[in-house]
């Protein structure tokens, strides 16, 4: 490997950082994925796969995926919630791949609601 | 794509000793089993500190805090945790009294009353990875001083912070920078010593197993100012792990270009080289670790010259510990004012400090300097086990000395701790109760330091022979009352005769004993009682007759067969026979058995 600048230090630590930022969950916004075994059987591992998908995809830097077990609304599974930084916390049900990849854009980046798959806010 | 899931094992010595490979396998066995393991990373950290608990590991990015982890555990991490989301509870810490979970790491008194800084990163990234660490500002501190700031700059911004050695003498390292960019020489040297002794300290080793770049970039940092190109990290051979991440380390960085020619596209050269010490304790001693680097018998020479006009090889060297280069990088960073914002007046920063003997949380920590006894012992120590009493606490290593109870809320900087006859030392704590007999504790330190002493000087060599001497006597129920004053007299000429560090703090743990506990001492000597119940020689075991149920459980159980069924039934201990290894005392199940 040649030789290191200062700029290309910088450039390294930048991306490492965001290899080692769900390591700081402070001040991220998160997205909890219902994974009881309702959850599961409904499809909510699909969508946590395509919720990381999405993820990658778009670069989000600032958003922490973890899971959640079953909250005992097992028909509306899979359920989803979204807290971004400062907001409350939102639900969505019947979170289909699709459905999710739409929140991503819609909520999580543009903080808007999507309206039609709220179960509930806080 | 960036894992969901960070687990981060600690991948100290301890807990690797407590099986944390196996753990480890099982764990990525069972991800792979579940489909998930390219969702999750599984990162090898250093030493946590938690090392009574281990192995041990934390989730993020929920910062779940396993602990006592089993291969057979891996499933249920894997199934119920990482798939569902859901806590298995029978893994996490239990709060004693509140008899409560404590499910995060940020939730447990232990971390939560630290200040960590030179354990900035220790259990925190890989120590393998280069990139973990400068994810965390790693080497930023080097580019600032290169860009920047003048040599004379960064000396004084160190002599600013307050930073002085954590080795043990605690001289101000700014000032000894400062003397080393000033003393005439074509070369100079910078030395980083990791020659770490004590008994129960341990910190030097894990900050190089868990963050071994923080002391390369302090190394690089006091180079620069100090205008030196070479420098050497002395290691004793009995820290093969710390040895291979390091090593592994320098390699990495040398191949990042952070060592070696022209360092960052700038005109500053320098590289490291490791030195294998065999395990002397007197190595730690700089003039004679400075012998040993140079492939002679480590051995301590007088000192004018000091080794910033005089070391390795005749040239101007800087020795400073482990700990002190881990926190150079910080200081440069966040600037003097921060460092000296913590601490006391005299002693700034934080210390770590290994925690030892018995204590509810043994491991290690990193606390401001001011902190009382109290609040390390207790609020992050977890006090006591079992509700026993406190004693003192050891403090300082084999030079230190012990400290009793009545001098709990002590602040722990070095000019206080010195004032009660002790030292801040590299950090070792060891905690003893109301079953330490504190003769025996200042023996077995004697013993450690009569062992080490390299023979050089008359007084280490011959006067700690003869303090063990007088201590053996004691302790063993010959003693007189004026052994107690020979011992005093011969403790201070060793103290104020001895060539180095050795000879010169080995009474320590003898005078403070004999300060704090003198009537331990007394009662050995004229009532031949060793009121902790310690020193075999003075105590005897004893069947209370009138309440033995004759069970015959101490007889069949006693190895030496000293026990006898007497014509009552009831058992008997024959005195004479009795070797006092206690295990009649431990199991008679009705505890009939008395110790005297």
């Amino acid at each position: 490997m040649k030789k290191l600048t200062i700029e290309e230090l910088k450039k390294i630590r930048e991306k490492a950082q965001t290899e080692i930022q769900a390591r700081s969950p402070e001040g991220k916004d998160r997205i909890v994925v219902h994974m009881g075994t309702c959850g599961i059987a409904a499809g909510a591992r699909e969508t946590l796969l395509a919720i990381l998908d999405e993820i990658e995809k778009r670069n989000l830097q600032n958003v922490i995926v973890t899971q959640a077990g079953c909250i005992g609304l097992c028909e509306y599974e899979p359920i989803i919630s979204v807290q971004k930084v400062g907001t409350p916390k939102v639900l969505y049900k019947y979170v289909t791949p699709e459905k999710a990849r739409r929140i991503i854009a819609q909520h999580v980046i543009n903080g808007q609601i999507v309206t039609e798959d709220v179960l509930s806010t806080e | 794509m960036p894992e969901r899931a960070h687990i981060l094992i600690c991948a100290g010595a301890a807990c690797i000793s407590a099986g944390e490979e196996s753990f480890k396998s099982a764990l990525e066995k069972e991800l792979k089993e579940a489909k998930i393991y390219e969702e999750v990373k599984i990162i090898e950290t250093g030493c946590f500190g938690t090392c009574d608990l281990g192995p041990v590991m934390v989730i993020y990015p929920e910062g779940i805090f396993y602990i006592r982890l089993k291969p057979q555990d891996a499933r249920d991490i894997v199934n119920e945790h990482l798939l569902k989301g859901r806590v298995v509870e029978r893994l996490l810490v239990r709060e004693p009294e509140l008899k409560i979970f404590l499910p995060t790491i940020n939730e447990l008194p232990f971390f939560k009353n630290q200040v960590r800084i030179a354990l900035r990163n220790v259990g925190f990234i890989d120590p393998l990875n280069i990139e973990e660490y400068i994810a965390r500002e790693g080497y930023s501190a080097l580019g600032k001083v290169l860009t920047e700031m003048t040599p004379e700059e960064v000396i004084e911004e160190v002599k600013k912070s307050g930073l002085r050695g954590r080795g043990g003498a605690g001289f101000p390292t700014g000032i000894k920078w400062e003397l080393g960019r000033k003393a005439k020489g074509d070369e100079k040297y910078i030395i980083c010593n990791a020659d770490e002794g004590d008994p129960g300290a341990f910190m030097d080793r894990s900050i190089l197993e868990g963050d071994p770049h923080s002391v390369i970039e302090g190394m690089l940092i006091g180079a620069y100012a100090i205008g030196a190109k070479k420098g050497f990290v002395y290691i004793r051979a009995e820290y093969p792990l710390a040895i291979k991440r390091l090593t592994y380390a320098l390699e990495q960085a040398k191949s990042y270009g952070l060592l070696g020619e022209n360092i960052l596209g700038t005109n500053f050269s320098f590289d490291i080289e490791i030195r294998i010490g065999a395990g002397a304790f007197v190595c730690g001693e700089e003039t004679a670790l400075i012998a040993s680097v140079e492939g002679k018998r480590g051995m301590p020479r007088p000192r004018p010259p000091f080794p910033v006009n005089s070391g390795l090889w005749n040239k101007p060297t800087v020795i400073n510990n482990v700990e002190t280069w881990a926190n150079i990088p910080e200081i440069i960073l966040k600037g003097a004012d921060w460092f000296s914002s913590l601490g006391t007046e005299k002693s700034k920063g934080t210390k770590v400090f290994a925690l030892a003997g018995k204590i509810n949380m043994t491991g290690l920590i990193e606390v401001p300097m001011g902190i009382t006894l109290r609040e390390i012992v207790y609020d992050i120590g977890g006090g006591i086990p079992e509700g026993r009493k406190f004693k003192a606490v050891q403090i300082g290593g084999p030079a230190g000395g012990c400290i009793p109870a009545e001098y709990l809320d002590t602040p722990v900087d070095y000019e206080s701790i010195t004032s009660l006859g002790a030292i801040m030392g590299s950090g070792g704590l060891i905690v003893m109760d109301e079953d330490n007999c504190m003769v025996d504790v200042a023996k077995f330190f004697l013993s450690f330091t009569q062992d080490e002493s390299c023979g050089k000087c008359v007084p280490c060599r011959v006067g700690t022979k003869r303090m063990l001497e007088i201590l053996d006597k004691i302790t063993k129920g010959d003693g007189e009352i004026r052994d107690l004053e020979e011992l005093e007299d011969l403790a201070n000429v060793i103290k104020n005769t001895s060539l180095c560090g050795l000879g010169k703090g080995a009474p320590n743990p003898v005078l403070t004993t004999l300060k704090y506990f003198r009537d331990e001492y007394i009662a050995h000597i004229k009532d031949k009682k060793c009121p902790a119940k310690s020193c075999i020689a003075l105590i005897h075991y004893e069947v209370i007759r009138e309440k033995c149920r004759k069970c015959s459980i101490c007889f069949k159980n006693c190895p030496v067969g000293a026990i006898f069924k007497d014509y009552d039934g009831t058992y008997v201990i024959n005195q004479e026979k009795c070797t006092k290894c206690g295990i009649c005392f431990q199991i008679c199940p009705f505890k009939v058995i008395k110790k005297e």
